[in-house]
């Protein structure tokens, strides 16, 4: 991993660049490797601006890239704008409190109230991830024990198989009122750590993204090969034994497999049960704009959608490390 | 040298769904301590059946098999199994593959230094100190094969069963692979029933030849002694006449006596007769050459 000293890939043409080493075979290189994708992108905006300008909607006109850029440009300001009013408003109390305690040392203080602003749109980011972690954490620790004990016992799997396939196709959409309603009724402290909405968004999220892992953790225990279990009987390695080294081992491999296409659903999931949950994540970003109506709106769906496309793409590529750094099958798919 | 491992009558018989198959019947078999014998015959034959049964992975249906003194029922390090594929554990490196069988086999009774030393010296028997911290991946064919047999090695068994263990590698390193084996027999004196293939590894390497008659209800056809002297160099045998008997008699079992139903369909066919002794002559003419 970090160990490595060489150098990564995508990096090498450049160094060897530098270094004069076959110039014109370097940069041949480096035209296939960023060239041809920014001629991609490039044609891709081309083609979205002409087509967007001929669209009317009852909104405006849809947005091109460069509206989008406005957004952006406008998202990051409101957010900042937001943090120094926060600021400021911690600020004024905190003064308040120091006059108070200069002119009479032992005046009680008022606490700190906090600060009820809107969440910005880097806010419902950082929402969103919490969430969608969250519910991807619970919900392998549901379906890796789960999967395992499933790929061990041929009839566990035979008992269980039926509910897996008949609830893995549900959409979160139709979980939605269900978990809204068990969660109103029985989450009912008075004093709540998360809000009703964020955990009706992680179970959501949960039941939705633990089959992929599920699935390929049982399958990843029962396809280890003939011969790792005769080695073992040779062996005579203990239940308990066989099941630590050589079947949770061999099984490695396919349950990364299975987190990073539950990872990937998750984050899928995610969006449309913020959405409905008024979770203050990009669900109810997307959500709320488009109950607003304004002209910036579907400039601000569109820098939404960008986002949540962005996140899901870096999700992905570090669940991607985690398995390559983990997994000792390095030939495993890593596409 | 005492009997040390004796199959007595075996046979196995497996249910498919055309009804029972009979692989083996009867089959008789005594080895002594310190005794190398091949299991040769052709493919299907049952030879692995027979092995598997002495290493306890399969049970037969009638007989049994007794290694010293005790019935053979189950699995063990004793029987310590070369396997054709080497069956490395992947994730391991070639040290800690050996390792695992080392602590299941001796826990308790040798310490970490002794157990340490232990490991080290079976990959150094099989020539495989400088690539020891490897995993499979990054090693040859050959190389994984050694690493299986300095595991089985590292059992201590009391017999090694090798399943065609050479049969995976080309020419070149299967040679280098059997002097070591020869050298490592030499200096540890153990007990090794190996399945192969090979002619000329079989009268190479072993003390006794046992030949099987072909498949279903295959049996022990002929067992045949190779008197030749150890160490043996196979540059030298090359020009050895008891070698070379020997090789005709492996060949004349397995292409005269045995020969696969296959090769020949229309066996009662008078033209097709005359072909089969035609070939026959010519096969033995080439190989005696």
């Amino acid at each position: 991993m970090i160990a490595s000293l060489s150098t990564p890939a995508w990096l090498e043409p450049y160094v060897r660049l530098v270094r004069g080493d076959r110039p014109g075979a370097q940069v041949a290189r480096i035209t296939r490797q960023l060239g041809l994708p920014l001629l991609g992108i490039g044609l891709f905006l081309m083609i979205w601006q002409a087509g967007a300008s001929k669209i009317e909607t009852s909104l405006g006109n849809l947005p091109g890239p460069t509206q989008v850029w406005e957004q952006v440009v406008n998202l990051t300001e409101e957010h900042r704008e937001e943090r120094l009013r926060a600021e400021a408003f911690y600020q004024r109390q905190h003064d308040r409190n120091a006059e108070k305690l200069a002119a009479n040392p032992d005046a009680r203080v008022m606490p700190i109230r906090g600060y009820t602003g809107k969440p910005t749109f880097v806010d419902q980011i950082f929402t969103s991830l919490k969430t969608v972690m969250s519910g991807f954490v619970l919900a392998s620790l549901i379906a890796i024990p789960l999967g395992i004990v499933i790929g061990l016992s041929g009839a566990t799997y035979s008992a269980v198989n039926p509910l897996i396939q008949v609830f893995k196709p549900v959409s979160p959409l139709a979980w939605l009122p269900l978990v809204t309603i068990v969660v109103a009724a029985v989450y009912t402290t008075d004093d709540p750590l998360f809000a009703k909405s964020y955990v009706v968004s992680v179970l959501t999220v949960m039941l939705c993204s633990l089959w992929p892992t599920l699935i390929n953790t049982a399958v990843g225990v029962t396809s280890v090969s003939g011969d790792l279990n005769n080695v073992s009987k040779v062996l005579r390695l203990s239940w308990l034994g066989h099941v630590r080294k050589i079947v949770l081992p061999a099984a490695v491999p396919m349950i990364f497999t299975g987190l990073r296409l539950s990872l990937g659903t998750a984050w899928m999931v995610l969006i449309a049960a913020e959405m409905l949950a008024q979770n203050p994540g990009l669900g109810k970003f997307v959500w709320d704009e488009f109950q607003n109506g304004s002209s910036q709106s579907l400039g601000r769906i569109m820098v939404a959608v960008l986002t949540i496309g962005l996140i899901g793409y870096v999700l992905d590529r570090c669940m991607l490390s985690l398995q390559r750094w983990a997994s000792w099958d390095k030939t495993i798919a890593t596409r | 040298m005492a009997t040390l491992l004796e199959l007595t009558a075996v046979s196995i018989e497996f249910k498919t769904d055309n009804g029972p198959f009979k692989a083996l019947d009867n089959v008789n078999l005594k080895i002594r301590e310190g005794e190398y014998v091949s299991l040769i015959g052709h493919s299907g034959c049952g030879k692995s059946t027979v092995l598997n049964i002495v290493a306890g992975l399969l049970q037969a249906t009638t007989g049994g098999v007794v290694l010293d003194g005790k019935e053979v029922d189950e699995p063990g390090p004793e029987r310590a199994v070369v396997f054709q594929n080497h069956s490395l554990l992947p994730w391991l490196t070639a040290y800690q593959n050996v390792e695992l069988a080392v602590k299941q086999v001796f826990r308790g009774q040798k310490s970490r230094a002794e157990m340490k030393e232990w490991i080290e010296h079976n990959l150094h028997l099989v020539h495989m100190d400088h690539a020891m911290h490897k995993r499979p991946a990054e090693i040859s064919g050959g190389m994984k094969q050694r690493v299986g047999i300095a595991r089985a090695l590292a059992m201590q068994p009391r017999v090694l069963l090798m399943d065609e263990p050479f049969g995976a590698l080309d020419a070149l390193t299967r040679a280098h692979l059997q002097d070591s084996l020869m050298e490592i027999q030499r200096e540890l004196n153990n007990t090794v029933i190996m399945i192969t293939h090979d002619v000329d590894e079989a009268v190479l390497l072993s003390d006794r030849i046992v030949m099987m008659t072909n498949g279903p209800a295959a049996t022990i056809g002929e067992i045949l002694s190779v008197d030749l002297e150890r160490p043996r160099h196979r540059l030298e045998l090359a020009e050895d006449p008891t070698y070379n008997h020997c090789r005709q008699e492996v060949l004349r079992f397995l292409y005269e006596k045995q020969r696969k139903a296959e090769d020949y369909p229309n066996r009662s066919q008078s033209k097709d007769r005359a072909r089969e002794e035609a070939n026959v002559t010519a096969l033995r003419k080439k190989h005696v050459a």
